[in-house]
């Protein structure tokens, strides 16, 4: 075991240095998806017959192989970090839109109207209220986003070493080292699990409002569910009493 | 249109329909890994998101082995299983299994807990046992949700299953790799299009296991 962090010379650099260059790898692609998936969100949200083709399209670009993304990158931009950061980033903002979306969507509608009432403008309304209230939304895709493209970019080490820790995995092949290997699957799994515990902090700094023991599951369409209180009730009062039935 | 081009190339190939090596056989190779991956990860996901969901408790627990699941790499999975096991099929198993047991269990235990509690408790008024209730009751409600996360499993199984190719093994994975280091970008193209072929075909599928499976009471737009 005091080989682990004995780094081969060949991949000219420290372990450390393997770790802050697999995070950077890692992390932009996910902050370029994340500023690109905001606007293209709020479209969704603005003109819903734009979320079906918008889904079809990222559903599409999510099946294609990591792998084949980058052989195909490298016609373009050559065996660079870049190559493997650009599929990263498409992933993120797969992962992100429908997140974003359901995370707006899900902001009630009295809500909305009682931010108009107080005067906010589209811009105000959207930045105060409606991002705020999303954050959780978002925050669980970005979780998602994030440890996966963690341990994408180990595929990197197939186009040239470009895959940070991955890149161990070639060497402990070549040099029959198989703690190479397993440091990198566990120094990847270690920083994929502190990048998520990082995010789940920021999610609870960014939302006191929201009670200490939510759930902690993953993202999905069962997370965000309106509560149906109030219009709930009021709709049953005016269909009768069978709707007063229903809405318990 | 320099992509197109090299699509319309390989697959006008006619050698590249023939045997070993031929899509054909690629294709039944790549389905076979990945039919087999997901009927593990179903059979080790389902039941515990079903149980857990139904009884509402080890949420918790839960989110923590699907973080935990996601977390693991799958390529250097992959490699490590590789170097420790040597060539077969276990090596290529236990990362796309480990990739997609997270969202089916994680989206079943939602599906179960999102379920309306009134319909439930109508069901233990009416006598129902709990394994009715769970069956008859809970499972077909929850059944959109559940096919969803089984969905994104397939697809996300598809698309890696590319990887087993750098382990020596077969499937589509072997014109990405085969044609990354022959310099082949044709083969590579011709690869990735297969494969994304076989996930939007895969996506239909669960269309319509969805459309055959699920009442029509529950299916309602949403």
């Amino acid at each position: 075991m005091n080989r682990f962090f004995d780094i081969p010379s060949d991949l000219q650099h420290s372990w450390l240095g393997l770790v802050g260059l697999h995070l950077r790898e890692a992390l932009l692609p996910v902050l370029a998806g994340l500023v690109a998936a905001l606007p293209i969100a709020q479209l969704c949200v603005r003109f819903r017959w734009l979320y079906a083709p918008v889904l079809g399209v990222t559903t599409v670009l999510y099946a294609i192989p990591s792998l084949a993304f980058f052989v195909v990158l490298i016609d373009y931009t050559g065996q660079t970090e870049l190559t493997v950061m650009i599929p990263l980033a498409v992933y993120s903002l797969v992962v992100l839109v429908p997140a974003i979306v359901d995370g707006v969507r899900s902001v009630p509608q009295e809500t909305l109207a009682a931010a108009t009432a107080m005067g906010l403008g589209p811009v105000r309304r959207y930045l105060q209220v409606q991002l705020p209230i999303a954050v959780p939304a978002i925050i669980a895709g970005l979780r998602v986003a994030t440890v996966s493209s963690i341990s994408l970019v180990s595929v990197g080490m197939l186009i040239g070493n470009q895959g940070a820790l991955g890149n161990l995995l070639q060497d402990a092949n070549s040099y029959h080292r198989p703690e190479l290997a397993v440091n990198s699957v566990v120094t990847t799994a270690a920083l994929a699990i502190l990048a998520d515990a990082a995010l789940v902090g920021v999610r609870i700094l960014l939302t006191p409002w929201m009670p200490r023991a939510a759930r902690r599951g993953g993202p999905g369409p069962a997370e965000e569910r309106p509560e149906p209180s109030v219009p709930a009730l009021e709709g049953a009062l005016e269909d009768g009493p069978q709707a007063l039935e229903d809405a318990r | 249109m320099n992509v197109l081009h090299f699509v319309n190339a390989f697959f006008s190939d006619g050698s590249h329909w023939h045997g070993y090596d031929g899509i054909p056989a690629r294709l039944a190779e790549h389905i076979r890994y990945s039919l087999l991956a997901l009927g593990l990860a179903a059979v080790v996901g389902l039941p515990v998101g079903l149980l857990t969901g139904h009884y509402g408790r080890g949420g918790n627990a839960l989110a923590l082995i699907a973080t935990a699941g996601r977390a693991l790499p799958s390529f250097g999975l992959l490699v490590l299983m590789f170097i420790l096991l040597g060539f077969g099929m276990v090596p290529v198993m236990v990362p796309l299994v480990v990739l997609a047991v997270p969202p089916i269990l994680v989206t079943t235990y939602e599906a179960m807990r999102s379920v309306d509690p009134s319909p439930v408790d109508a069901a233990r008024g009416m006598g129902m046992g709990e394994s009715r209730v769970l069956f008859q009751v809970e499972l077909p409600v929850a059944l959109p949700l559940i096919l969803s996360g089984l969905r994104s499993a397939a697809i996300q199984i598809i698309s890696t299953a590319t990887i087993a190719a750098y382990v020596s093994l077969g499937g589509l994975g072997r014109y990405i790799v085969d044609g990354l280091y022959q310099l082949d970008y044709e083969k590579v193209v011709g690869g990735a299009t297969l494969v994304a072929v076989l996930a939007l075909v895969t996506l239909g599928v669960f269309w319509a296991a969805g459309r055959f499976a699920v009442s029509p009471g529950v299916r309602r737009g949403g």
